[in-house]
């Protein structure tokens, strides 16, 4: 007879009251679990971002262009290898709330730039050679229907009209972190359209992206392209790709702080509920831990018996929570599309589940167990009497 | 040569801002396999007394010595060491664990002892066989009457083999044929097995199984009274 069993049953004493505690232990780790993943979620194209790659925009802001004379001068600066162009086109596909993110970009080029999206070469031929061919990622794909030789129709915001595609290719991550929800086309086709309809927004690069053949000179390569372009009239700001995502992040950073806080919360919350659950079970107990003790059990056994239920008790609760959080997060990243174009929880997540879960355990039984440690003999025993 | 010797034992509990004395100077020896009734009005300190003389709780001033050792002396760690070897406790509300079986019950104290987990096993078998409950030995607490109830605990107090059991009010709670049953128990291990008994009781039934009595009132002990060889 081990004191873990005594542990154990004890737990199961209340079992109305245990079932509660969990359920609510359960939800707590469940809703941390999904909070920090939408957090994650958010910051995902910064983590998946290379750094083998920069990003050069406009020094004002990213919605003034650059002219593509650039693109000589910067495959010119010593390190670089390649240089491609991309453009933020923020077309509506039927509705508004259909939303994922769509880019014209140099369809000689620009795959070779991005190796982590996987594409058949047949099929990225086939692209290449439709001046309205298009490249969707597979999520993107696999939630609207999408499949080769479809015709899509975006309606242009930034550029007016209706815009006709033809999907050529889908590509897939190289790994689970690679967002498979954007849509590509052709920047000839944007540029020339342009010309025709509005010949004084034509010839604009939205960005550059450059291929270093040392990331390791990263920060030397940014300086210069940039002073290539020091007064000039469309002057630059070159970064790394995971910089300049980051900097989309940081536009949001409140929204991202309220959730961590909110996150937090509720295993505070948990944690309230899961003390006062142990306060009670310990104050009830007292004439138990008087007898143990008059028994010649030292104060550290029953301070034992409070904290292995309380961890018992956050472990089963935790791991359950845990074990949902994978299916759970799975089923949201599917109904909010391509919102979130990476949905996984990470190793990170878990971990932090579980070491709220091991301090909800501790902190809980922290009080009661002082209270039990310090439980008199005498004055516990009179009380059953 | 006595077993347990108080002397000048002085006990006082304080209540808001005025001080209960309850023991004002009680002086008493007992002799090993003694089985020993203190009897009194309620509230007049008997369980007070039992208690100081089993090591949970301490006197404001006096001695105690059982076996040798002085126990007012002792830490809180070497007390509660020298409880686990020497006493075994009997309550009037038996203080089972409920979560555990009668067997694991008696085999509880046997934790804080260096015994295998075979040798506890057998041993706590034993003391339930003895308190007549080898039928009982996988049944909880609240699937066993009072008078069971009480036998474990019996068994539990006996399965350490304690220099000194003390039973507060060990009846208190029983109807007449238990407290019969567990009456005759005690007596058997004073007279078997050479147990040395102190019990409190005000049920004078009871007390009569005792060899000798002894009355508390108002802080004092009367003379004891033999009641058999
Ligand atoms: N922990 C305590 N705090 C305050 N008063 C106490 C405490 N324990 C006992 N007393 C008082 O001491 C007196 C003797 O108590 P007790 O020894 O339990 O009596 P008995 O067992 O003879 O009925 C009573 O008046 C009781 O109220
Ligand atoms: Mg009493």
């Amino acid at each position: 007879m081990q004191t873990a069993k005594l542990i154990l049953r004890n737990a199961l004493r209340h079992k109305l009251r245990t079932a509660l505690t969990l359920l609510g232990l359960v939800v707590a780790i469940l809703a941390f679990g999904l909070l920090s993943t939408v957090v994650d979620a958010w910051y995902a194209g910064a983590k998946a971002a290379s750094t083998a790659r920069l990003i050069t925009r406009n020094a004002i802001s990213l919605v003034f262009s650059l002219p593509p004379s650039y693109e000589q001068k910067i495959r010119q600066v010593e390190g670089v290898s390649q240089v491609s162009i991309a453009n933020w086109f923020g077309g509506i596909y039927k509705e508004p709330k259909n939303f994922f993110p769509q880019f014209a970009v140099d369809a000689h080029n620009y795959f070779d730039l991005f190796p982590e999206f996987v594409i058949d070469p047949s099929a990225r031929r086939d692209f290449q050679r439709d001046r309205k061919g298009a490249v969707v990622g597979r999520k993107l794909a696999e939630t609207y229907g999408f499949k080769v030789g479809d015709g899509v129709t975006l309606k242009g915001t930034i550029f007016p009209g209706n815009w006709d595609f033809v999907v050529r290719a889908i590509y897939d991550g190289r790994d689970q972190s690679v967002d498979t929800s954007q849509f590509f086309f052709h920047w000839d086709y944007l540029n020339e359209t342009m010309k025709r309809t509005a010949p004084r927004r034509a010839n604009q690069v939205g960005i550059y992206v450059v291929e270093l053949s040392n990331p390791g000179r990263a920060a030397e390569i940014s300086r210069e392209i940039d002073t290539q372009f020091a007064n000039s009239l469309a002057e630059t700001l070159t970064e790394t790709e995971k910089a300049f995502q980051l900097s989309f992040v940081s536009m949001i950073e409140a929204i991202v702080v309220a959730i961590r806080l909110v996150s937090f919360l509720v295993i505070f919350i948990i944690l309230a509920v899961m003390a006062n659950t142990m306060a009670m079970t310990a104050r009830e107990r007292s004439a138990e831990y008087a007898t143990l003790k008059a028994l010649g059990f030292p104060p550290r056994f029953v301070v034992g018996l409070i904290v292995g239920e309380s961890l018992a008790i956050a472990a089963v609760g935790g791991c359950l929570g845990i074990a949902l959080t994978f299916p759970v997060a799975a089923a949201f990243g599917r109904a909010t599309g391509s919102l979130f174009p990476v949905f996984t929880v990470s190793i990170e997540t878990v971990a932090l589940q579980a070491a709220c879960t091991l301090g909800v355990g501790l902190v809980a039984a922290a009080w009661p167990g002082r209270y039990a440690a310090r439980v008199n003999i005498v004055d516990g025993l009179r009380a059953i009497a | 040569m006595n077993l347990i010797s108080l002397d000048g034992v002085v006990k006082s509990y304080r209540r808001g801002e005025q001080t209960v004395a309850v023991l004002s100077g009680v002086s008493l020896d007992i002799g090993a396999g003694e089985f020993l009734a203190l009897m009194g009005p309620s509230g007049s300190g008997k369980s007070t007394l039992l208690n100081l003389l089993a090591g949970i709780d301490r006197p404001d001033e006096g001695h105690i010595v059982v076996a040798g050792v002085d126990i007012v002396g002792l830490g809180e760690r070497a007390l509660a060491d020298w409880r686990a070897a020497h006493i075994g406790f009997i309550f009037q509300f038996y203080n089972l664990m409920p979560v555990l079986s009668a067997l694991e019950n008696v085999e509880l104290p046997l934790l804080l002892t260096s015994l295998s987990r075979a040798e506890r096993r057998q041993r706590a078998t034993l003391a339930l066989q003895l308190v007549g409950l080898s039928d009982r030995l996988e049944h909880r607490p609240n699937e066993l009457s009072g008078g069971q109830q009480q036998r474990v605990a019996v068994a539990r107090a006996l399965v350490v083999d304690p220099t000194l059991i003390v039973a507060d009010e060990p009846t208190g709670d029983l109807d007449r044929d238990s407290a019969a049953e567990v009456m005759s128990l005690l007596c058997r291990l004073n007279e078997e097995m050479g147990k040395t008994i102190v019990m409190v009781t005000h049920d004078s039934r009871a007390a009569a199984h005792a060899r000798a009595v002894m009355h508390l009132d108002k802080g004092e002990l009367s003379r004891r009274e033999e009641l058999r060889a």
